[in-house]
Order: structure tokens, then C-alpha cells, then sequence
């Protein structure tokens, strides 16, 4: 019985050491592209510019996906309500697909990306009309890398002032 | 990679109690002719005239090179070395000492000869089997001495043509876009050449973003991707008079253009609302006719060298794969199934065979299968390579890969290779600048 319980007690111990060692290996990996990326999605700070205080420029996207990402929403709320705030001002998005695909399915991607941030800018209010949509494909990567991390930086749709 | 290792024959048939020398170009060539190119003898009188004219010391010499150079870089034929040679060119193309020829292991020889007649070149050659001591060809013609260069890809294809018994693909041009600059801010121009890489001449001036050029089936027009004033659209461009035009000019961006094999149709992708599709438009009545109708993408479309059927690119199954449907856009069946994304297909010239792009595990390949999609070849793996384009005969294609420059990963350079359609002979076609997207014009003396 005592022998039963020194070995669950070990057990215990062990587990926990397991579980400890494997979370200090996940914040080193994390750390190592400095928390930037979330999947293959960039999370980070680097390229993006802003449109106004607290406005970001752009949002990123998956390798092959157009899907919006929380983030990404967040951002897209807070372009549409600068723009609600700024009605004089029209935007172009520009939708970008990193070095990684043949060149003339990056162009269709970049659009579709690019459109995937209209939508949602629409959903808060924000007329077509005021929205130009542009993929430049592979062609403009903001970061010249071929590593993961330039990859996902290139990976967007970035909201560009029109006039 | 997968290849085929089979050795190539060269079959001397007797026909009228004497040899043809015949050259197998379907199969991967391990033992290439030896084939000797004699200069084309010219007389003082008329070498001092294309001196003046070419500013070329020996314009027999320089087109001789020229042939030299097309049959080495085919693969299927080894130059000999003139050092070697022991008849004088003008004696060897009245009548070869094939004993001499024979010597050096001469299979099959080139001789000729060129003439400055009332401001104009006249050449002529011959080809002949040395083992069998017989004239197997002799051909003459006449054209402007600025041609000279094109006169030694003609004799290279005619050359070709009676040894391996189909079409050359020398008197050919390619346009490409040439590259500059960081990756960043890449500046990129419509470019046209020689097939060897000579003649170069640059047709945008590089203010703004061009890709993706291609030849009409004359060769004498070019539709392509044109960013100019930022609206992505497709283009025509006449070569020799410079005009341009906008074809696709929908509320949209429109790219991926080919021409249809009779040149009357532009096909193209026209993307609007996240969704791409597949549209052509008629060049005379400018009608547009809508292809393919799915929310997902579609593009890269190709024609059948009979334009009864497209393949193209799409992602409806989810990811990038191959598809061909008629050209009415009825019947789309999918016909890449391997593992990975599949892009960028191109019918062959010959109808047997789609050549693409192929992404698999972090690697690039360039592959055909035929248009069943059944028999898959994989060509050659790299890094990053994309577009093939065929040679018009279809034995060969072109395309563009990009090397990094050092092992971080942090330089690289775009340049055009190729390669033939056995999986061997792959060579990189020189430059002045970086260049991708390349696009191989027709025979242009058809």
C-alpha cells in the first residue's frame, strides 16, 4: 500500500514535470519568433502602420486562406469606424499572398483576401463605393524573407488612404 | 524526381542500298551525334561587303557558331571541333573527303556557303551522311544581311528536322519579363529574345508592373498583365508596331491571358468579389463570353491545340488542382490527383500532354501528365520554379526558377531554364537581367 503510494505520488510529480517542461518549451518556440504568430498567422506589430491612433493598416491571413481572424475583425471594426468618422475619406485594399503559390493564383487570392476585408467593412456600415479592391498576387512582399515568419507578414490585406 | 533512363538509339536505316542517319528525340539522349559544322565558306569579296555591312569579320564563321550552338544545346547532337577538321570549307561543300569526316568520327556533316548578292545574303548548305557518303539534304535561300542570325537558326531547324523527322524550334523568340531590384520594390519590363538568348530588346520601360506575357500563334502579338495606373488588367501588344491596348477592361482585375490556338479569342480570368472565373473575349467583336461561374477560383485557363477544351486551375475542391472542360465550359472534370497543389497548366502544341506546376512538401516541380491526367512525370524539383512554357514542337519547355543566393535564404535571383520533355538536358538560357514568366513564340520561317 505505502509502496502504492510513493509510486502514484511519483507519478504525480512526474506528470507535473511533464506538463511544466512542455509549456517552458512552447514559450521558448513563441519566444523565439517574439510571440509574433498565432498558427502561420502574424500576429505581430513590424509592418503594420496606422491610419489614425489606434487604427491599424492591415490584416493578416493563413497560408491559402482568406479567412478573418479575431484580430483581424478588431481591426476592420476599428478601420470602419474611422472611416464612419472620416466620410470624406475612400480607401483602396490591396491584398497580398506570399512567395509560396504559382503567381497567377496569388493574384486571384490576393483579391479574394482583399474582398474578405471589404465584406466586413461593409457589415459596419461602410459603402462600396468608398471601397476599391487591388491584389498585386506575390508581386509587392512588404518582408523579402523566405522563412515562415516573412511569410505570414506577407500574407494581407493592407487599407490604404485614396485621396 | 522521376525519369526514365533509356538510352538513345541511333537508327541507321538503308533505304536504296544506303544509310540515313535518324535521331530519336523521344527518348532520353545519353549518347548525343556526332555531327560535324563545317564554317560556311565565303569568298574575300563578299566577306569585306558583310563586314561592312554586319561589322562581323566572318559572317560564315558566326552563322556556322550559330548552328554549332542550337544542335549542342538541343542535347541530341555533339558539335565536333573544328581543330579537328581537315578539309577546307569551300572544298568540303563542293564535294567531302568523307573519309576525312570519318576520321573524326563524323556522323553526319554541314556545309555551306554564303554570298553577298545585290545588298542581300544568300546562303546555302548541305547535310550529309558520312557513312554512307551521300547528300542528304541541300537548300538555298535569300533574305537581308541583318537577318544573319535567324539564317543559322533556319539551317539549324532544317538540320533538325531531317535527322530526328520533326519541326526545330531554333528560329524562335521568347518574351519573358525581365527583373530588377529588391524584392520589394521588384521593377519588371516585357523583354523579347532569340531563343539562344541573343537580340534582347526590352518593350516596356519598366513604370509600371508587367506580367505574364504571351504569344499570339503568328507570334507578331503579346497579350499580358499590365499594372499601369494601377489597375490590373490584360493587354494586347503588336510587337513590331509597339501599339497597345486594353482587352480586359471590366469593373474588375482581369489576368491569366492566352490567346485561343486561331488567335481570334483572348481567355482570360476576370476576379470581382473574391470569386475568380474563367472568360474570353472575341478580339474582332469584342463580344465577351463567361466560361466558368463558381465561388471559387479558377484560372490559368489553357486551350487544346484544337480549341475544343480548356484546362485551367481551381480550388473548388478545396485546394489548388488541375481541371479540363470543353471550351464551351460544359463537362469540368478534375485531373490532377497526386498529392499537393497543382497550377499553371499548358496544353501541348502536340494535344497529348499538360505540362504544370506542381507544390508538394516545400518544393516546386515541373511536371506533364496527359490530358486524362494519367501518367504523371515529374521533370525537375527545386526550390522555386513555375510557368512551363512548350517549345513549338513540344519536346522542350522553358520556364523559371528562383535560387536563393546564399544559404540564410536572403538573396535570390530569377532566371529561365529548360528542359527537355525525357526529364534531361537542363540548361539555363542566359540573360542580361533576372527574368521569369517566359512564353515561346512559334516557328517564325513557317
Amino acid at each position: 500500500m505505502i509502496l502504492n503510494k510513493i509510486f502514484k505520488n511519483a507519478l504525480i510529480v512526474l506528470t507535473a514535470c511533464l506538463v511544466l517542461s512542455a509549456c517552458a518549451t512552447k514559450k521558448e518556440i513563441a519566444s523565439d519568433i517574439k510571440g509574433s504568430m498565432q498558427g502561420d498567422v502574424y500576429t505581430g506589430t513590424d509592418t503594420v502602420e496606422y491610419l489614425a491612433e489606434g487604427v491599424p493598416d492591415r490584416v493578416f491571413f493563413a497560408t491559402n486562406e482568406s479567412i478573418l481572424t479575431t484580430a483581424s475583425r478588431e481591426t476592420l471594426r476599428a478601420q470602419a469606424a474611422w472611416m464612419r468618422k472620416n466620410s470624406s475619406i475612400n480607401v483602396v485594399l490591396e491584398g497580398h499572398a506570399d512567395e509560396r503559390g504559382t503567381r497567377e493564383y496569388n493574384l486571384a487570392l490576393g483579391e479574394r483576401r482583399a474582398n474578405a476585408a471589404k465584406d466586413y467593412l461593409m457589415t459596419y456600415g461602410i459603402s462600396s463605393d468608398r471601397i476599391t479592391v487591388l491584389s498585386y498576387g506575390k508581386e509587392r512582399p512588404v518582408d523579402s524573407g523566405s522563412n515562415p515568419l516573412s511569410w505570414s507578414k506577407n500574407r494581407r490585406s493592407v487599407t490604404v488612404k485614396a485621396n | 524526381m522521376i525519369k526514365k533512363i533509356i538510352t538513345l538509339f541511333l537508327i541507321l536505316i538503308p533505304i536504296n542500298s544506303y544509310a540515313l542517319i535518324e535521331v530519336d528525340i523521344t527518348r532520353g539522349n545519353l549518347d548525343p551525334l556526332p555531327v560535324a559544322v563545317s564554317p560556311l565558306s565565303i569568298d574575300e569579296k563578299s566577306r569585306k561587303s558583310f563586314e561592312k555591312a554586319l561589322k562581323k569579320k566572318n559572317i560564315g564563321e558566326e552563322i556556322s557558331s550559330i548552328v554549332e550552338n542550337n544542335l549542342s544545346t538541343s542535347g541530341l547532337f555533339n558539335p565536333l571541333s573544328k581543330d579537328a577538321f581537315l578539309q577546307a570549307p569551300n572544298i568540303a561543300n563542293l564535294k567531302p573527303r568523307f573519309e576525312d569526316w570519318n576520321l573524326i568520327k563524323a556522323q553526319a556533316l554541314i556545309t555551306g556557303k554564303v554570298n553577298y548578292v545585290d545588298d542581300k545574303l544568300r546562303v546555302e548548305f548541305r547535310l550529309w551522311d558520312v557513312l554512307a557518303a551521300k547528300e542528304m539534304m541541300a537548300l538555298a535561300f535569300t533574305t537581308v544581311p541583318s537577318n544573319w542570325r535567324r539564317v543559322g537558326h533556319i539551317i539549324s531547324d532544317k538540320v533538325y528536322e531531317r535527322l530526328t523527322g520533326e519541326k526545330g524550334y531554333f528560329d524562335t523568340r521568347i518574351i519573358y519579363v525581365a527583373e530588377e531590384g529588391p524584392k520589394t520594390q521588384r521593377i519588371k519590363k516585357l523583354s523579347i529574345m532569340d531563343q539562344d538568348g541573343f537580340n534582347n530588346k526590352f518593350l516596356t520601360l519598366g513604370n509600371e508592373l508587367v506580367l505574364t506575357p504571351r504569344f499570339n500563334p503568328t507570334s507578331q502579338m503579346v497579350t499580358y498583365l499590365s499594372y499601369f495606373k494601377n489597375l490590373p488588367r490584360v493587354y494586347l501588344l503588336d510587337i513590331e508596331t509597339g501599339t497597345q491596348e486594353v482587352v480586359g477592361d471590366f469593373p474588375g482585375m482581369t489576368f491569366a491571358p492566352r490567346f485561343s490556338p486561331d488567335g481570334k479569342k483572348i481567355i482570360m480570368s476576370f476576379a470581382k468579389d473574391g470569386k475568380s472565373d474563367i472568360y474570353t473575349m472575341d478580339l474582332e467583336n469584342r463580344i465577351v463570353d463567361r466560361i466558368t461561374n463558381h465561388p471559387s477560383i479558377d484560372t490559368s485557363p489553357s486551350y487544346s491545340p484544337d480549341g475544343k477544351y480548356i484546362t485551367f486551375n481551381s480550388d473548388r475542391s478545396g485546394y489548388q488542382q488541375i481541371y479540363v472542360m470543353k471550351s464551351d465550359g460544359s463537362n469540368v472534370k478534375r485531373i490532377s490527383f497526386g498529392n499537393g497543389l497543382y497550377g499553371t497548366p499548358v496544353w501541348s502544341p502536340r494535344g497529348d500532354l499538360i505540362a504544370f506546376t506542381k507544390l508538394h512538401k516545400g518544393k516546386f516541380y515541373i511536371g506533364v501528365m496527359r490530358t486524362d491526367g494519367k501518367g504523371e512525370r515529374l521533370l525537375t524539383e527545386n526550390y522555386y520554379q513555375e510557368a512551363p512554357s512548350w517549345s513549338p514542337n513540344g519536346r522542350v519547355l522553358i520556364f523559371y526558377r528562383e535560387t536563393k543566393t546564399n544559404e540564410k535564404g536572403e538573396g535570390f535571383t530569377a532566371k529561365l531554364w529548360s528542359i527537355d520533355l525525357t526529364g534531361y538536358n537542363e540548361r539555363q538560357i542566359k540573360t542580361p537581367t533576372d527574368a521569369s514568366d517566359p512564353s515561346w513564340s512559334s516557328l517564325l520561317s513557317n
